[in-house]
């Protein structure tokens, strides 16, 4: 590559990397220098805590269980719509998704009215069984990990789906000629070709249950995880102590993504067949019976969040109080968010922060996508990191960096009050968002073949008509569905607002809480409902965008 | 054939048998379209049988039935004399090379040839004394512990032949084994592969595409085109003595030209020149066809620059040298062009030349 179009790789990298690096790396470097303000004093208060050290020991137990609760789930279901042909086959594989539609808190929400102590199904065991009270609490480590489970399998079941897709049925069909059996032919083939997907998809659940707040903060009840800990040191004005949890928390993921690398590490093939295995159709009337039968009980529980918090946002608040099922209905929840002031700033909060950020995540993450596939220079490596990191943070680590350092003027140390505004949380929105748009164009340019640049510099065109006539085009579907995922996320993001919010800049997620806690349940319904109906608007949006164009 | 006693003697306990492998009229439909339709053909322990087709013609789907990986829609497979069709792949107990070789990537050289003795229980010494064993067979010692990925294409095709070899089959079956080889080392793996699969005494059945490597490598051939096997046959048999002008087209080159069959003679007449051929014609065929063709081969007509008055009259259109001969196209009269092999480059495009047959008889064949 020529000195000059290096010069120039480097002069659009730089403002990028310049961004990246105060936006991203700055503020956690300010958490870890604060736990040191005092030299190892905050770190002996941590150590000495015994509630911090079962914070510690409960979020890392709550984070195992959850991959493996996911991967009990994920992966037979994924074998089970992969590999059998049985009646309602079509319909579970169109729900088996559908709890990644749902944002954090809502899903949350949802178990509550459904499993809490005065939720539907509790309340129905409770009257069948004549108990006089309910069945279960939906409290503690178990209560997270349920949770957790219902919304984190979705990653494991994606990917194992995925590689079965990608699976070369003739590994199979040589094993099998060479005399092995199906359990053979699953532990010694199958398996082993596939961990690389489940691999992958529970090191995402792990970070995502590390990093998990929803459910600690609503139904934990007594229990402590790190990062409602960082919350709570937070809020008690403990800032060095906060500063030691995040770096802990932070480390703790660190420490998870080297660890699956490294059990990853002696990988050498990918799965690269086209497939092509059909689906077996189950000939035995009775295993195909109870396939459907089980195929149903799934789909109902799979669904039933999503309709339990479409009817309770129709119930009047204050009225359910003992009842299976909310005794009043009306439309009143609906018709006070649209009326009340108060009660519709969230909505317009939430949509305008999620567009700013979502807006800044496509402008930098196409340059800096740009930059990592189609250019040679020696800042790559440090770009692709940095636009990777904030993936390895968790958020509630990511919003106590920023409150660390956006929390004055003083542009000497790089400093400016952001903290107290409206602009903190798209901040926030955006930092948290960028992997997903940058890895979304990163494989969207990866497709384009890379001799079209240089074709169309040699047939004449400017830098900037090539920038504007290829390379944005090639870099489209990735833009479109990795802008989508980041205005879906940030509309209904709970973790880092509930550490960084205002009164004036309060989202939808924030009011939905306190909604709840004044039990205000109808309420805080509807806003779910319509949380749900704004990420289902975006998703039509971004594809009739896309069909558009396509 | 679904009696008890039966059923369980098709088991792997009764390794040692072998014997001849037959598809007794076996026919696949997949929804309104037959792949194979009503196919029959035996394969002697020992023998070296190849199926070959163009893309399409069902000579995969006819493996995969032999193999066990498709079933029958009618039709039986039988090994020895004994009823497979029901046996699963994993109980037939053949060795099976598959067209793109099918190693298991995340496993090492030596792991992959040995799967097939885990399977069957084999303690792990005693598997990879003999993996290491069958890969110095194939001429690949001491490349055990290297991982697939580091294999070259040919490499790759002796493992897959090594791991199939290994758990003594009871039938060799080979998908395009040449295939993905590149052409200097096809033809020496052809050499290879005869030497190898006679060595092992159990019937071998491959499919190929590639008539060239069928000559090559197969005792017999057996040809099929739309599912429809057309001739089962030697090699020389298919060459000399097709059956019908589709085995004649594919088999051998060759223009195909109407004749008058007269018994032991046909009449061929071309641009008013009559010549009365000695024919052959296969085993079988009707003894007087009403319309009947003759093919003439390039190797049996001869060139000449002078104008015999029983010489079919030409002019060569293309001229292309091929080693030790040249071969030139000749278009004769009535629409007909022939190639045809002469020791002479003197010939040039454009000229005008006479074409005799020379060398008989010629394989005649009905329409």
């Amino acid at each position: 590559m020529k000195a000059s179009s290096r010069r120039q790789s480097w002069l659009i990298a730089l403002p990028v990397i310049a961004l990246l690096l105060w936006t991203v790396v700055y503020p956690n470097v300010a958490v870890i220098a604060g736990s040191f303000e005092n030299g190892l004093d905050h770190w002996r208060e941590f150590g000495a805590s015994p509630a911090d050290r079962e914070a510690l020991w409960t979020t890392l137990v709550i984070s195992v269980a959850s991959v493996f609760a996911s991967l009990a789930i994920g992966v037979p279901l994924a074998f089970l719509l992969g590999r059998f042909e049985f009646p309602g086959r079509r319909l579970l594989r169109a729900v088996a998704t559908l709890p990644a539609a749902l944002p954090p808190l809502v899903g949350v929400i949802a178990f509550l009215f459904l499993y809490g102590e005065s939720g539907l199904v509790t309340r129905v065991v409770q009257r069948a069984l004549g108990m006089a009270e309910a069945p279960w609490r939906l409290k503690g480590v178990g209560a997270i990990v349920f949770v957790h489970a219902y919304t984190m399998y979705v990653y494991v079941f994606l990917f194992v789906s995925a590689g079965l897709e990608r699976f070369d049925a003739t590994l199979d069909e040589a094993a099998s000629g060479l005399g092995a059996n199906t359990w053979q032919r699953l532990r010694r083939v199958t398996l082993p070709l596939l961990m690389p997907a489940v691999a992958g998809s529970a090191l995402l659940v792990f970070m995502n249950a590390l990093g998990s707040f929803s459910a600690p903060y609503v139904f934990g009840g007594g229990l402590r995880v790190l990062s409602t800990q960082i919350l709570a040191s937070k809020t008690n004005g403990a800032m060095g102590l906060a500063y030691v949890e995040t770096t802990v928390l932070a480390l703790s993921a660190v420490a998870g993504l080297v660890l699956f690398r490294w059990l990853d590490r002696k990988r050498k093939y990918t799965l690269a067949g086209k497939g092509g295995r059909s689906r077996k159709t189950i000939r035995s009337r009775r295993v195909q019976m109870l396939t459907t039968v089980g195929a149903a009980v799934i789909v109902v529980a799979l669904v039933l969040p999503h309709l339990m918090v479409i009817l309770v946002s129709f119930a009047r608040d204050g009225a359910w109080t003992t009842q299976v099922l909310p005794p009043e209905y009306t439309f009143e929840n609906y018709r006070r968010l649209f009326s009340e002031a108060e009660l519709w700033k969230p909505i317009t909060n939430s949509v305008s922060m999620a567009l700013i950020a979502t807006a800044a995540n496509l402008v930098v993450c196409f340059i800096a996508g740009y930059l990592i596939v189609l250019r040679r220079f020696g800042g790559r490596g440090l770009l692709e990191l940095l636009v990777a990191l904030p993936w390895a943070i968790p958020a509630t680590a990511i919003a106590l960096g920023l409150a660390a350092t956006f929390n004055r003027n003083d542009l000497l140390t790089g400093r400016v009050l952001l903290v107290g505004t409206f602009w903190i949380l798209p901040l926030a929105y955006f930092i948290r968002d960028i992997p997903l748009v940058a890895s979304a164009v990163e494989s969207s340019l990866r497709q384009m073949d890379a001799s079209l640049e240089d074709a169309a510099r040699g047939l004449g065109a400017s830098w900037m008509m090539t920038m504007r006539r290829v390379i944005l085009p090639a870099a489209r579907p990735g833009l479109v569905a990795g802008g989508l995922l980041a205005a879906v996320t940030a509309v209904g993001e709970f973790v880092a607002s509930v550490v960084l919010y205002t009164h004036s800049n309060r989202p939808i997620s924030m009011e939905i809480l306190a909604q709840l806690r004044a039990l205000a349940f109808g309420t805080s319904a509807a806003y779910s409902v319509l949380l749900i109906f704004l990420v289902l608007l975006m998703t039509l949006a971004a594809r009739s965008f896309e069909e558009r164009l396509a | 054939m679904t009696a008890a006693p039966q059923a369980r003697s098709e088991g792997q306990e009764d390794k040692n048998a072998t014997g001849a492998l037959a598809l007794n009229g076996v026919t696949r439909r997949f929804g309104e379209f037959t792949a194979v339709d009503n196919v029959s053909f035996e394969v002697g322990p020992g023998e070296l049988l190849a199926l070959v087709g163009a893309s399409g013609s069902g000579k995969t789907t006819t493996l995969r039935m032999a193999a066990g990986y498709e079933t029958p829609d009618s039709g039986t497979v039988t090994l020895g004399g004994k009823d497979i069709t029901k046996v699963p792949p994993e109980r037939r107990g053949f060795g099976m090379v598959f067209q793109h070789y099918a190693l298991f990537p995340h496993m090492p050289v030596e792991d992959n040839v040995a799967f097939g003795l885990e399977a069957r229980g084999m303690s792990k010494v005693d598997r990879l004394v003999k993996a290491r064993a069958a890969l110095a067979n194939v001429g690949l010692e001491g490349a055990g512990s290297r991982a697939i990925q580091s294999l070259s294409g040919g490499e790759q095709q002796r493992v897959a032949l090594a791991r199939a070899l290994v758990i003594e089959p009871r039938a060799l079956l080979l998908d395009e084994p040449l295939s993905n080889l590149d052409p200097t080392l096809r033809h020496a793996m052809r050499d290879d592969l005869r030497a190898m699969l006679r060595r092992v005494g159990v019937p071998a059945l491959f499919v190929t595409h590639d008539q060239e490597d069928a000559f090559a490598v197969a005792d017999r051939i057996a040809l099929l085109k739309k599912g429809k096997l057309l001739q089962v046959g030697t090699p020389e048999e298919l060459y000399a003595a097709p059956v019908s002008r589709e085995v004649a087209a594919f088999i051998g080159r060759g223009s195909i030209v109407p004749a008058t069959d007269k018994g032991g003679t046909a009449t061929v007449t071309i641009g008013g020149v009559a010549r009365d051929l000695a024919v052959t014609r296969a085993k079988g065929a009707p003894p007087h066809m009403d319309a009947a063709y003759v093919v003439l081969r390039p190797d049996a007509l001869e060139l000449s620059r002078s104008a015999g008055v029983l010489a079919w009259r030409g002019c060569i259109t293309n001229r292309r040298f091929a080693g030790g001969v040249v071969v030139y196209r000749v278009q004769l009269a009535d629409g007909i062009s022939v190639d045809v092999e002469s020791p002479s480059a003197q010939a040039h495009e454009d000229d005008n030349v006479s074409v005799s047959p020379m060398k008989g008889p010629f394989p005649l064949v009905p329409a």
